[in-house]
């Protein structure tokens, strides 16, 4: 993935910090509300459901399906490699995060398929989660 | 309490509730509140259709539910001016600050009006940044009232406000965006986001609309056909204005579909063109226009809805697909209007998926018909209900920030009779304009009429 280094990668926030740096050691994680349990995504510096301030840092099984995607032929930058796919992911949690799907045929993808996260080392800071197709079961 | 004094009350409370989220948790029991106190959507008031799904974030306050029927806020004001510069793909001779000069002139002169009746301005700019407190110094320190809201629908209601109100009696709001496009390798500047969860899988607003519209399509079946036929219809329109950007560049359904694909399912045509310009509004009291040698358009009502920032949350469809309805309705409780008085619709149209979402969330049709009424033709410039009809962003010039105030521009021209015989509607009276779309996470709406409800 050596074309992909050159992506922009994420600057990471005080808020974000604790995500990026599970990223590094292999974990999905999200943010849930101690008060009403409700997990919220990107993070945030309150509950979306309570205004609770106090949340912590669980980790997400990586399970979801596809809710929606773009197979996007223009890239946004030049370093992009098109085609590729975006998706929203809607994890087992329920909540969405967005990613791309790796791995699948621009004519091959469908919603509702069943997907699994996996991780890419882009820098010494930054390692990204991709999606790809997971074996029903 | 009478209730009034409860109404007050109850206001009170939720403004000081949403103010105390700075001091910490706990906030909602300190004002003995719960969320659900900040507002209960009425299922079943807006014309059959459901409010948006109770999913986290999404629904807030339905203000709405609780009132019968408000009165017109607006019916003191009046739109007495509208102008657009030039447009143009780029417009290598002109400065920002020319642009909004030529645009205020332009919009001045056409309500017959001079610097000397200018009490308020809301004026900016894109890349240089001009803004309404440097700007009333163009004006020789006349102004009194600045506006901060963005230069379109929003910006023309907090204006409205401001006159109703007597915080001033004349408003400039104008705005112009060039020097932009330099790096044509990738896409506009300004589509490509920032955020640490966006930037970094190859996101920009085309591929976030995709994202609503290919969920759209699986929930609904919402086939192909209708958005190149939304396309085709406002690049039609487009077409035969000699004012846009794209005059004489007909277009059919076939075109689009075979333009090249940019983000599944949008082709090129299917997406709205970058370009440069400028426009200005002036807006004052009604009293004060009937003095005036012009033809006056009233703002019949309005309303804003805004759900988060813009491209730095996943834009899933079932929170925020129906951003714009709670506007809308807003719009509908306050000028008494129905559906069946809306002539034509100036609907933001950045993608053709955006017109059918529109149509679908504002109640035009039930949800997922909305690919039907399209296809019947409806939104045709000869159909029921036409829409976009001086080619909009798509076809007639999409200036940055300035293409949120051509909408209700466009609004005034048509109803003026201000646009060429082809696209001339018969005598309309009651227009829609529109800013902001489902991949944006905001939608703010308003209605534009010849003559007070």
């Amino acid at each position: 993935m050596s074309a992909e280094k050159q992506i922009p990668l994420p600057r990471p926030t005080p808020i974000s910090q604790p995500y990026w740096d599970a990223c590094k050691e292999g974990r999905l994680t999200v943010q849930r509300c101690k008060d009403c349990g409700a997990y919220t995504f990107i993070p945030q510096p309150c509950c979306g459901e309570c205004l609770s301030e106090e949340s912590e840092w669980v980790e997400s099984c990586g399970r979801g399906t596809l809710y929606s995607f773009s197979t996007v032929y223009r890239p946004q930058q030049p370093v992009f490699e098109t085609p590729y796919t975006v998706v929203i992911v809607e994890l087992e949690e329920g909540y969405h995060m967005l990613s791309n799907l790796i791995g699948v045929e621009p004519e091959d993808v469908e919603i509702g398929t069943p997907l699994e996260v996996f991780f890419e080392e882009m820098s010494e800071e930054i390692t990204l989660p991709y999606f790809r197709v997971r074996d029903a079961g | 309490m009478g209730p009034e004094a409860i109404e007050v009350a109850a206001e009170d409370r939720r403004i000081r509730c949403l103010f105390g989220l700075r001091e910490g948790s706990g906030v909602l029991e300190r004002t003995g509140l719960a969320l659900e106190d900040r507002g209960v959507a009425d299922p079943e008031s807006f014309h059959g259709l459901a409010n948006p799904p109770p999913r986290q974030g999404a629904s807030g306050p339905d203000r709405c539910a609780n009132i019968d029927r408000m009165r017109n806020p607006y019916d003191g004001v009046a739109i007495v001016g509208a102008y657009n510069t030039i447009q143009a793909k780029q417009l290598p001779n002109w400065t920002e600050q020319g642009l909004v000069l030529d645009a205020i002139r332009g919009a001045l002169g056409d309500a017959g009006l001079t610097t000397d009746d200018v009490d308020g301005v809301n004026i900016s700019s894109w890349v240089t940044r001009i803004n309404s407190r440097t700007t009333a110094q163009w004006f020789g320190g006349r102004p009194m009232w600045t506006g901060v809201s963005s230069p379109g629908v929003e910006g023309v209601l907090e204006a409205a406000a401001a006159i109703q109100t007597g915080q001033a009696e004349t408003v400039v709001i104008a705005t112009a965006q060039c020097g932009e496009y330099t790096d044509r390798e990738s896409t506009v500047s300004w589509t490509r986001p920032e955020n640490e969860f966006v930037e970094c899988w190859g996101l920009y607003t085309a591929a976030e609309f995709a994202l609503m519209a290919q969920r759209h399509m699986h929930l609904y079946g919402t086939p192909r056909a209708a958005l190149s036929e939304v396309a085709a219809s406002i690049r039609s329109n487009g077409a035969l204005n000699p004012d846009a950007i794209f005059y004489g560049r007909e277009c059919s359904p076939a075109e689009v579909e075979a333009s090249r694909m940019v983000a599944d399912p949008f082709h090129l045509l299917d997406c709205c063109i970058a370009s440069e310009g400028g426009a200005a509004m002036v807006l004052t009291t009604a009293e004060r226009a009937k003095d005036l040698d012009c033809e006056p358009i009233f703002i019949l009502g309005g309303g804003l809805d805004r759900q988060g920032m813009s491209y730095v949350t996943a834009p899933v469809w079932d929170r925020y697909g129906w951003v714009g309805r709670r506007a809308m309705k807003m719009t509908f409780e306050q000028s008494g209007l129905t559906h069946k008085d809306i002539d034509f619709a100036e609907f933001y149209d950045p993608f053709s998926f955006e017109i059918i979402r529109q149509l679908e969330a504002f109640g035009f049709c039930k949800e997922g018909e909305g690919a039907d009424f399209v296809l019947e033709g409806r939104i045709r410039i000869d159909g029921d209900l036409p829409v976009v009809t001086n080619g909009g962003i798509m076809s007639y010039s999409h200036a940055g920030v300035a293409q949120l105030l051509q909408k209700p521009i466009a609004a005034v021209q048509q109803l003026r009779g201000q646009i060429v015989e082809d696209l001339r509607l018969h005598e309309p009276k009651v227009a829609l304009a529109t800013n902001g779309g489902s991949g944006a996470l905001f939608c703010d709406v308003m209605a534009l009429g010849k003559e007070l409800a």
